[in-house]
């Protein structure tokens, strides 16, 4: 599709999408929100992108072969499960840590942050492999 | 903690995600595909070691005590399914790497492949209905597209009929869930066996058989049984001969797995009706298969009809319900996954062979693929249940188990469909190994050295756990004690101490 404000709408989307998906991707600890959520919104400015200017140039500006988050993002959750496992306590087991960031106080970080995160890069991924591949079956 | 518990499921998933990480090397896939279910073999066999010693292993995910978290269970039956999946998953994904073209490899063949033996896997450990839920659907998920992948015309046919009625039955079996735990508040099944155990008084009952039906029919649609098997003969033969051999040795043993499993230990009263109910179906599923299987011409629908016919002897032992009954139904789910996917590689390697699964424009392999003929003639003649191959033995046990319980009607068809298995099975060598060449039919084209060995492995596993019934069997027996007498299980499961 070649249109104007499609294109430019596009360029600013892009950032402020991705903000947003980190913001739902904190959020979802507690509140609505979440990996699954956070990676859809991730996914959908590249999906504007392959809209406006075509699958080629959208995949140039990711830079990274979708299929590789898919795995990356199915690496990461299980090693979410594992890391309990190292401990010595049951698969899929909460281990915790504090990180002191100067100003902010301490926050916590756990595998279900982890496995948030697997599950936000795995849905990023599948969702922009099925969206490209769409795109060039035209 | 127990790390044996959770490799059957941490290794395929490792090897699934090592083989998306490698999507450019094609090379690196094949390999990680067959290290992956190598490593599946040795931990499953390693679990089965462990089971057989100690007794019934249990790992509570994410330290939550059941029956609030998800718990894994190993007893004997799930170890031995264990092992029969990697066996099948190692020989099958042997045969993929000679047989799937490089543009179904590409597509993620290799990937789906380990995330279908992970689904397997898990729904052979859970012990939690919900969750048995979850592995089924990822294992459906991942037959779904390696039905579809490569999207010729007949394959998608085969793919909307095989996702339509398995997502009825997945539906059904949600329901089912969510008006067992309405009823139960748990959906752990020690914990709903304890709880049903108490539930005496007459509406409480009804309520009872009402799941229990619901469940029979979610499960029976994945098994295959009488009403509700036709998406198995329409659909099974359509993928690559891989697909449909690790799907026969596997996907339909899940919906027997799980029947077994619920009906041994939740819904384990009502014994009368529940008997009829079992025996009628298994004596049909085991008829209407047979037949459906003795009309067909092609290769692959005359297996696809028999897996349904198996189906029945596996539900008549648990109909049948004694010790010896349940072992004999365990013993022969073992033997029959075996005995079949090597039935299927078989018809793989002669449509390599002539460019079509049609018996009728087949024949002459006895001539000129004298190994592969011997290598029909061993699962074949087991499944017909000919001494002193595994199917005899599984067979006998089931008949004198229902000798014993005095059901002589499914005694009779148990034997009868015997009979009418050996003639479709002469039926195939006639055709496709004996009769010559019919003129017009191309000749044999290539070598097929590398297809022939994952078959000649199958066919060494039925040879030996038909040589070493005694041992076999034995482990069988102890597996259908267990399923008998589910009071270990539940105790283990709900153990206050870790």
């Amino acid at each position: 599709m070649n249109s104007l404000i499609l294109q430019t709408t596009t360029r600013y989307l892009l950032p402020l999408l991705l903000l947003f998906s980190i913001f739902l991707f904190g959020r979802g600890h507690n509140e609505p929100g979440g990996g699954f959520v956070a990676g859809l919104v991730a996914a959908a400015p590249f999906a504007l992108y392959s809209i406006a200017f075509g699958a080629r140039e959208a995949r140039r500006v990711l830079r990274i072969d979708p299929r590789w988050f898919i795995g990356f993002g199915l690496l990461v959750a299980l090693t979410a499960g594992l890391l309990g496992v190292l401990l010595g306590r049951p698969f899929f087991s909460g281990v915790w840590t504090y990180l002191v960031v100067p100003g902010l106080g301490p926050i916590d970080l756990g595998t279900p942050m982890l496995f948030d995160l697997g599950v936000y890069v795995g849905v990023f991924g599948v969702t922009l492999t099925i969206i490209f591949a769409m795109e060039e079956a035209d | 903690m127990s790390l044996v518990l959770i490799l059957p499921i941490v290794i395929p998933m490792l090897s699934g995600v090592s083989i998306l990480l490698a999507f450019r090397s094609r090379v690196a896939q094949r390999f990680l595909s067959l290290a992956g279910t190598a490593a599946l073999t040795l931990a499953a066999v390693l679990l089965l070691a462990e089971v057989s010693q100690t007794g019934i292993r249990v790992d509570r995910i994410g330290d939550w005590p059941a029956p609030y978290g998800i718990t894994l269970v190993a007893d004997l039956f799930s170890a031995l399914m264990i092992v029969l999946t990697a066996v099948i998953g190692l020989a099958v994904a042997f045969y993929s790497l000679v047989s799937i073209d490089q543009r179904r490899e590409t597509f993620g063949y290799h990937a789906l492949y380990q995330f279908l033996l992970m689904g397997v896997c898990g729904a052979f450990l859970t012990g939690d209905l919900f969750n048995l839920y979850v592995w089924f659907e990822v294992m459906l998920m991942a037959s779904f597209v390696l039905m579809a992948l490569g999207a010729e015309r007949r394959q998608m046919e085969g793919a909307i009929k095989y996702v339509t009625l398995n997502l009825l039955s997945s539906a059904l079996f949600l329901a089912a869930l969510g008006l067992l735990y309405g009823a139960a508040g748990t959906l752990n099944m020690a914990d709903l066996a304890r709880k049903f155990a108490s539930l005496t008084d007459a509406p409480s009952q009804g309520l009872v058989t009402t799941l229990a039906m619901l469940f029979l029919v979610a499960f029976g649609i994945k098994a295959g049984l009488f009403p509700m098997f036709f998406w198995l003969p329409a659909s099974y033969h359509t993928p690559p001969a891989a697909v449909t051999a690790i799907f026969s040795g596997l996907l339909t043993k899940v919906g027997v797995y799980a029947l077994i499993r619920v009906f041994t230990l939740i819904f384990v009263h009502h014994t009368e009706l529940m008997r009829t109910v079992f025996l009628t179906l298994a004596a049909l599923t085991m008829v209407v298969g047979v037949l459906g299987a003795v009309a067909q011409y092609d290769f692959r629908r005359l297996l696809a009809f028999h897996i349904i016919s198996q189906i029945g002897y596996a539900l008549m032992g648990l109909g049948l319900g004694s010790a010896l009954a349940l072992s004999g139904a365990v013993y022969f789910i073992f033997h029959v996954a075996i005995a079949k996917t090597a039935l299927f590689l078989v018809s793989g390697l002669a449509r390599q062979l002539h460019g079509t699964y049609d018996l009728k424009q087949l024949g002459g392999l006895y001539r000129s693929q004298p190994w592969l003929a011997l290598l029909f003639l061993v699962p074949a003649f087991s499944l017909a249940g000919l001494p002193p191959l595994s199917g005899f033995f599984a067979k006998l046990s089931l008949v004198r188990a229902g000798l014993e319980a005095g059901e002589y009607v499914s005694v009779v068809v148990a034997l009868a469909v015997s009979l009418l298995t050996l003639f479709s099975m002469i039926k195939i060598w006639v055709e496709a190994f004996w009769k010559p060449l019919p003129a017009g039919s191309a000749p044999a084209s290539s070598a097929v050295k590398g297809w022939l060995a994952p078959i000649a492995a199958l066919a060494l596993v039925t040879v030996a756990i038909g040589l070493g019934a005694g041992p076999a069997f034995g482990l069988a027996a102890r597996a259908g004690a267990q399923l008998l007498d589910p009071t270990t299980y539940i105790a283990t499961v709900l153990a206050e101490a870790p």
